[in-house]
This record gives C-alpha cells, structure tokens and sequence, in this order.
C-alpha cells in the first residue's frame, strides 16, 4: 500500500498520466462531438490509424509538426466524411459502416506506409514536439515536473475541452448539433439542414480523433508501427458513456483511465507484477459498464443517437 | 388587398396515389380557419407543402402575394409560417429557450444572446397568456405545456400564420378549452389560423370558416357559422354515415376479473392496484391520456406480460399470464393498439396473418410440425367473405391493405373463435368513417352475443357512444367503472389529469 502512495507522490507518475491522457482527449472529444450529432463513429480505431501514421508521415517527408497535425486532421475529416455519407446520407447502420470504416482505415495507413517505407525494418523516426517550457510555471519544484513539461500538443488537448464545452453549449451551431442528436425533426422545422450539421460534427469530431492518433506518433513517440492505436479509439468510445456525454467528465474520465495506466506500469515494476496488466487495460470498459448500470435512467443520452434522418419521409 | 395566404391548384402525389388534388384556398388576415377531413384526406401533406417538408408537383403557394419557394421550410419561416405538428418537433432534453431559440441566430455566431432571447419568450408567453418556465427542460413538462411552447415557437420566429396539426388529440378537454382560448387571442391580435381536426364539435366551437377535403380533393367552404355538424360530416365523408347505437342489454355473469394488479416500476406506465370486473353483455370503456399506464394493461390481458402482482381471472379461471397463445385458447380476443408494428407481419400474406394465432389448433397443425395450408387458405377465403376484406385474396401481401380492411383482417382473426372476452386498445384509430361504423358494430355485434369487451380509447366521443360503464386511467391507476353518462365530459377530463372525485369537490 506504501508502495502504490510513493507512486502517486512522484512527479513523474504525474507527467506520464498527463501525457497518456491527451490522445485519449483528443478521441473523447471527438467522439462526443458525434455522438451528439446522433452519429456514433466506431471508425475511431481506425480514424486514429490514420491521424497517426499521416501526421508521421507528412514530418518524415520533410513538413513541420504543426503542418503534420493539420494534415492528420485533415485526412481524419475526410474519413469521417466517408463515414456521414454511408451513415447520415445514405442512413445505413452506424455499427457496420463505423466498423467498416476502422478495417478500411486501419488496413489502408499500414499499406501506404509500407508503399512508401518498403524497405524499412527498424520503424524510421523523426524528431517529435519537444516539451514546451512556460516560464516560471516549469520551474516550481514538483509540480513544474508533473504538470508543466509537457508538449504543446498537450497544452492543446486540454485546452480543448472547454472549447468543445463552450461550443457545444454557448453557440448557436453547437445548439443546432446537439438538437441533431436529439430530435433532427426539430431541427429541420426550424429550417436548418440536419444532414449538413450531422456531416459537419462526423467530419469536426472525426479530425479531432486523427489529431489523437497523431499525438502518439508526434509527441508520445516519435516512430509510427503496427497496431500502436491498441484498442485507445474503443477506449474513448467507452469513455464517452462513462462521461454521460459531457466534455468535462470526459476529462475526468480519461484521466482516471490514464492514471490507472501510468500506476500499472510503475506498480509492475515496483510490486512484482502481482496484479496482471490485463486488469488495469480492462478497468476503463468495466468502469463504464458500471457507470452505465447506475446511471442508466438518470443519464440524458443523445435521444436520436443512431437514428437515421431521411427528408420527406411521409410520416 | 392579398389574402395572407394562398394555395392555387396544389397537386401532390405519391406514386399512384394523389394526396392532393388541385387544392385552391385563401386565408385571411385574423381569421381562424379549420381544415377538416378524414384521416387520409391529405390534411398534412397539404402543410406539409406550405410548410416546404414536401414539393408540390403542381401548383403554387402565395404569401401576401408573393410566390413562396417550394421546398425550403427556411422560406416559409421567414414568410412567417409557424406550424405546430401533430407530433411536436422538440427535444426532451433541452430547455424551453434551447428549444425555441434554435435557428433563430446566424449558426456562425460566437455566443448567443440568451438575455435577450428570454426577454422576447417572457414577454411573448405574457401577452398570450402562454406561461412557461423558459429554462425548465422540455421532458419534464406536461403534454399540454409542450404544445404551448410549440405554439411560443412560432410566435418568436414572428409567426402571422400559425397551423395547428390535430392539437387536441393529445390534450384533456380542458387543456383543449385553454388551447381555444389562445387561439382566440393569437387571431384577435391579426395573426391567421389554420386548425387541422376532423373532430366536427372543436371545429364548429374554433373557427370562422372551415375547408373540407375528401381523398385529396377541397369538396367545399362554408362560414361555421352558416353550417352544422350534421352537414360537415356528410361534407367529409361524402355519404351519410350513421355509427351504430347502443341498445340497453342486461349484463351477465362476470366475464373479466381484475384484483389489485400491479406491474413493476412506479412510473406513470406502470399500473398500481388496478380492479375491474366486466360482465357478459357489457362494454367498459377506459378513458385516458396516452402513456397513461393503458398499454400496460393491454400488455397483461393480451398475455404479452407475466411479472405483475394481483388476480387476473377470465371465466373464473387465472389468466395464463405471459403466454400469449393460451391466453388466446382461453377465450380473449385481442385488438392490438398499433396495427402495423403488433396487428400483422405486414410483408406475409393475408392467409398467414389469419393463421397466426391459432397455429396449433388441430385443423391448422399437422403433429404441430407442418401447417395445413389447404384449410388455412380456405378459412381464410371465408372470413375475407364474412369481414369484406377488400383484397386480392389470400394470397395478397398483408402491408398492402388500407387501414380499415387491415383492422377487418384483425377482426376476423379476433373474432371468428366467438371470445367470451374482448380486449379493443384503440380500434378505430385511424380509419375513415365507413371502416369506424363498420368495426364498432362488429363490437356491438359480440356484445350482443354475450361477450365481455374492454375498449381502451383516446377519444371520449366515442367512449360516450359506445360504452355501459366507463373508467379513467391516469398515473397507472383506474378510477371506479360507472355507467357511462354518470360523469361528464369535465369531469371525466379532470380525472383524466390526475385529479381524483374527492379533489373535485375539495
């Protein structure tokens, strides 16, 4: 017990969890910002894939980092055009198209990598974001270390969830997605165009989850490899019902999943492994399972989550 | 002078079916006009093209005198066309303002001006007498404050035509009363009013003039005030339709016994300590608001339920609660509310739905493995006779028939087994006044051979005509049965909203 209490003094405990946490944001987000608009994206996983391997790529290829994070984001509002069209367009089954969507994109960035890099064998690297320094706040002892020697990318993520937040609740285009995720109806009669505001948010939330998968590739590490998204697109897809769909219990959310992340790999190594690994990567689905059993009548979900708009539609 | 608004020569069809045919009609500055027809009629999709849902194949419409742009609901909002639909377009979720302020700003604004939004709601929800908390969430208001703050919709998009859907199929007679009171207030204050019902006594107490339209066509416009009922109808229906009557009958034994059941939860859906006994030769009515607790009880006496406390007993034996199939062989005869989604699989044909309830019977079943298809479809050829299905004959696919031959179908199917007890959730619903003639006198028919009905409706009318003693289900719970006609219309509509007998007089 002594043991897991010097863990969570430690500075560095502390600057790990804050660095696992941010593609988890970044997806959250992403994923909250869909699912608002009616439209759950299981192409996540694969949207992630993406992000990670073009923003790498874009680097390697002799772009700047933030040019990189643009294009990944870029590349991620395409996929999740691909995504509306099939799903808000065409209103076919959002589970089948999300996980279509992950296959195709997952299969597609390890393809182009390898038509790009065919000779590779040791992953090639590039020089990631650098942790940002902010004066006077790097410098506090302690938390100096455990808070403020992360990259910008980091400082971004967080930054964005009040931004979300503000949008979503503060904006009129953030009142119009969110009554798309409840009644489209309504939205339509008040005479704005629902297909066009569930494809914005699909395409919006889907740039967000590439720029998480960038993340990893850009600042976490600094090569990009095989299955290295490892299931953190369906993490967030959790995380976004643990978070009743509200940006700010997502933060709180991905950042109980990140520290028990960070805890497990330092417990391993401090307590002999004696819990097994698996447990810790399993805790964030069982919390949301749990979240869901107990707040099952009190959570306001998305009333017209997964429910197709078709126009005319004689009714 | 143009009039408000205009409709010349609207046609619309879907497919081979014209659901508005050449429709012209003008609507004046202050004036509340109703637009009356059968279900089917084309009521709606006549507004729905007004309000750009739809695109008229042919014709136009004309706001003070100026084409409006088909198809776009933002053209007609911004002519000032404010519907209020019969299902309301809102969001459970959200506030009132949220609700009423959505669209209302340029989407690309970096805040909104909540302030003055409520400002504008207040102020308008005061000068029509429309109270409503702005910031209270829409899932929690009653059915009747949701249509008020449809109506405050439409008022703060600067509304001058406002058009009502049905509205008071939803609503208690009194909410109906407050909702005609507004109406009078909105049109006084120059607004034009077009109110969709084919309910002929709301119409005659409502409007100023009244539109009739019969399959799509406007057969006539008469002043209300130089009308009456009786023409109104036989304008709507084309003929004269008379509804059977009720004959005095002695009850028999009791046929149905309900005691002290209860369903689990406590919500309103939910039924509590509800008692009932309905005698041979006896209808009983329950009146209520949908989402009542209503389709619970239909759930428990079509044998779709199991887990709920209290006696159920038909002919004296307990129901085999959750089997639907031997509740069916214990002689309950079963009309679903939903035709489509319970009544029939619509994609089977017509003989397979007749079929579907008494598989097993020895006729039907080959060593209940293989169906005798051969008698299947030979009984079914005689009921489609006996009901006057209209169809192609057995072997017709089921969704292709109209609302009134699909409920015939139900009926036959219900029916031919001579069931001591009768379970009617809503039988009418829906169909036009041939078909609601036709099912209520097959009802009066098995009551006349001694059956025990229970007819489960929205509609008081016809829960008046038809019933020999009456019930109100409110909050899952029902009220004592007494003779129809021993309460009235108000204090039924009391009840219906919660309000107990004791509390009336308190």
């Amino acid at each position: 017990m002594s043991d897991l209490i010097d863990i969570l003094l430690t500075a560095g405990f502390w600057a790990a969890t804050i660095r696992i946490v941010s593609p988890l944001i970044f997806g959250t987000l992403g994923e909250l910002i869909c699912e608002r608009a009616g439209v759950l994206n299981l192409g996540i996983e694969g949207i992630m894939t993406v992000g990670a391997m073009s923003g790498w790529m874009w680097v390697y290829q002799g772009g700047d980092l933030w040019g990189g994070v643009l294009f990944a984001a870029g590349m991620g509002a395409l996929f999740g055009l691909l995504h509306a069209i099939f799903t808000v367009h065409l209103g076919l089954s959002q589970h089948v198209t999300g996980i279509g969507i992950t296959l195709f994109a997952s299969s597609l960035s390890y393809f182009v990598f390898r038509m790009l890099l065919p000779s590779a064998t040791t992953p090639p690297k590039i020089v990631p974001f650098q942790s940002l320094s902010i004066p006077r706040l790097s410098d506090l002892p302690w938390l100096g270390e455990a808070l403020f020697s992360q990259s910008a990318l980091t400082y971004l993520a967080i930054l964005c969830v009040p931004a979300v937040w503000y949008v979503l609740f503060r904006t009129p285009v953030g009142l119009a997605v969110r009554m798309a995720g409840e009644n489209p109806v309504a939205v339509e009669a008040q005479g704005i165009n629902v297909l066009a505001v569930r494809t914005g948010a699909v395409m919006v939330g889907s740039a967000f989850m590439a720029v998480g998968g960038a993340f990893i590739t850009m600042s976490w590490f600094d090569a990009f490899y095989f299955g290295m998204i490892n299931g953190r697109g369906w993490i967030c897809v959790a995380l976004v019902i643990f978070a009743s769909w509200q940006p700010g219990r997502a933060l709180l959310g991905a950042l109980l999943f990140a520290g028990l992340e960070a805890l497990q790999v330092r417990a391993q190594q401090s307590a002999g492994a004696f819990i097994p690994y698996q447990f810790f990567l399993m805790l964030p689905y069982v919390m949301s399972i749990l979240a869901m059993i107990f707040m099952a009548h009190k959570t306001k979900y998305p009333q017209a989550l997964l429910v197709p708009f078709r126009r005319g539609e004689r009714v | 002078m143009h009039p408000v608004l205009e409709f010349r020569g609207v046609t619309k069809r879907f497919g081979t079916l014209t659901a508005n045919d050449a429709v012209s009609l003008t609507l004046d500055k202050g004036e509340v006009l109703a637009l009356l027809g059968e279900n089917g009629a084309g009521k709606t999709t006549l507004m729905n093209i007004l309000f750009g849902h739809y695109q008229a194949d042919e014709g136009e419409i004309l706001v003070d005198g100026n084409v409006l742009e088909p198809g776009s609901t933002q053209a007609a909002i911004t002519a000032g066309v404010g519907v209020v639909h019969q299902h309301f377009t809102l969001a459970g979720n959200l506030t009132v303002l949220e609700n009423t302020t959505l669209g209302t700003e340029s989407l690309w604004s970096w805040r909104q001006d909540n302030k003055g939004a409520r400002e504008k709601l207040v102020s308008l929800a005061e000068s029509y007498g429309l109270a409503v908390d702005p910031d209270a969430q829409v899932s929690d208001l009653s059915i009747g404050e949701q249509q008020r703050v449809e109506i405050l919709k439409a008022l703060y998009r600067d509304a001058r035509i406002l058009i009502l859907d049905e509205p008071t199929a939803v609503l208690t007679p009194q909410e109906a009363e407050r909702l005609f009171a507004t109406l009078k207030s909105v049109s006084q204050s120059g607004l034009a009013v077009i109110f969709i019902s084919h309910k002929l006594h709301e119409i005659m107490a409502i409007s100023d003039r009244v539109a009739v339209l019969r399959r799509g066509a406007l057969v006539g416009t008469v002043a209300t005030g130089e009308t009456d009922s009786a023409k109104l109808a036989e304008l709507m229906v084309g003929q004269v339709v008379k509804r059977p009557e009720l004959v005095p009958l002695d009850a028999g034994k009791p046929i149905l016994e309900l005691g002290g059941v209860s369903t689990p939860g406590d919500g309103a859906t939910s039924l509590h300590d509800v008692s009932l006994t309905i005698h041979a030769h006896e209808i009983v009515g329950i009146a209520g608001v949908a989402g009542n607790g209503q389709g619970r009880l239909a759930d428990v006496l079509s044998g779709l339920i199991g887990g709920f406390s209290g006696s159920v007993k038909i002919n004296g034996a307990p129901l085999a609660a959750g089997s639907p199939r031997d509740v069916v062989a214990s002689g309950v005869g079963r009309i679903p509310e939903d035709r489509h989604a319970r009544g029939v699989v619509g994609d089977m044909e017509i003989w397979e739905n007749l079929a579907s309830e008494d598989l097993r019977a020895p006729e039907l079943s080959r060593g209940a493995v293989f169906i005798n298809k051969a008698f299947g479809v030979s009984r079914a050829e005689q009921q489609i006779q006996e009901f006057d299905i209209r169809c192609e004959g057995p072997f017709a696919e089921t969704k292709l028939l109209s609302g009134g031959n699909m409920q015939k179908l139900i009926l036959a199917r219900a029916l031919s087994g001579q069931p001591s007890f009768i379970l009617a959730n809503q039988p009418v619903r829906g169909l036009d006044e041939g078909a609601i003639a036709y099912v209520q006198s097959q009802l009066l028919n098995a009551r006349k051979r001694g059956a025990a009905i229970l007819l489960i409706s929205e509609d008081l009318d016809e829960l008046m005509a038809l019933t020999d003693r009456l019930a109100v289900m409110s909050h899952g719970r029902l009220s004592e049965a007494l003779p129809t006609g021993s309460r009235t219309i108000a204090e039924i509509g009391l009840m219906m909203a919660g309000q107990s007998a004791e509390q009336q007089v308190a």
